[in-house]
């Protein structure tokens, strides 16, 4: 284990932005999503790295790490039922024509 | 530069390079498939820094279900942005230079802190990982209620799903 723990964070602060920068530009709701798991992995990326370096005897950072996961897991199962009823109903996945919302 | 170090550095470049696929290239169905590479890129991250389970997790939970269920949905709404248009808004710019700024000052901050150039300590002996985590899963004393808390959520998020893409909920 030679690897300095600010490696494992850059990474996933690159793979943030990344996420963050597809989810700011894309206009295809599905890919807003796929933009957000990105940013999800990151987190999980910093929460694993912390755990082995930091106390790899109390199991904390795992934990939070697998309770990320059920809420990436519910969040993309909610966020595709929505698209799906919306394209359902409104024929258009653009975000931008999802305004009826909107003020 | 160590065996470590090279397999990190690899695993990173297949990580950033099929991230920045997914969030540019203009096929949703191939964005969902570098998803798939990138999150593969993950699970081996896990691996490196002994996280057996939860690489296994990924691969199993993401890779098998969340992807998938990506490239389902894409597969039900394709009709609409198929090779028209572009995929990305006009002021995309404004986004990227967002990012890059964050990625700088992340960079920065990280860098400036001693504390994480550090490397890990060997594994303590006699530390089995998945025994702890299945103990602390379940035990009072540690995070029983986070998890049940989450396994409710999960309930809850999924049947409101069936719900809301059952359309014929008049």
């Amino acid at each position: 284990m030679s690897i300095p723990l600010n490696w494992y964070l850059i990474l996933a602060a690159a793979l943030f932005c990344i996420g963050m920068f597809g989810v700011l530009s894309r206009k295809n709701a599905i890919a807003i999503l796929l933009g957000m798991e990105l940013m999800l992995n990151a987190v999980n990326i910093n929460l694993v790295a912390f755990w082995r370096y930091l106390d790899p005897a109390k199991m904390a950072g795992q934990v939070f790490a697998i309770i990320v996961f059920a809420v990436a897991a519910a969040e993309v199962a909610v966020g595709l039922a929505l698209i799906i009823s919306v394209y359902r109903r409104r024929k258009t996945v653009v975000a931008d024509e999802i305004d009826l919302m909107k003020w | 530069m160590t065996a470590d170090q090279i397999i990190f550095l690899l695993c990173a470049v297949l990580i950033l390079g099929s991230s920045i696929m997914v969030v540019t290239t203009r096929k949703l169905i191939h964005a969902a498939l570098w998803l798939v590479a990138a999150l593969f890129g993950v699970a081996i991250l896990f691996a490196i820094l002994q996280a057996g389970f939860l690489a296994v997790v990924q691969v199993v939970v993401y890779i098998g279900a969340i992807a998938i269920l990506f490239i389902f949905a894409v597969m039900l709404t394709r009709k609409e942005m198929l090779d028209k248009g572009t995929q990305t808004r006009s002021n995309w710019w404004l986004p990227a230079l967002l990012g890059l700024l964050i990625l700088a000052g992340l960079v920065f901050l990280i860098l400036g802190q001693p504390i994480f150039g550090r490397t890990a300590a060997a594994m303590p002996e006699g530390v089995d990982t998945l025994r702890n985590l299945g103990f602390a899963l379940v035990s009072p004393d540690a995070f029983v209620l986070p998890f049940e808390v989450a396994s409710v959520l999960l309930l809850a998020a999924l049947v409101g799903a069936v719900y809301v893409a059952a359309g014929n909920n008049k």
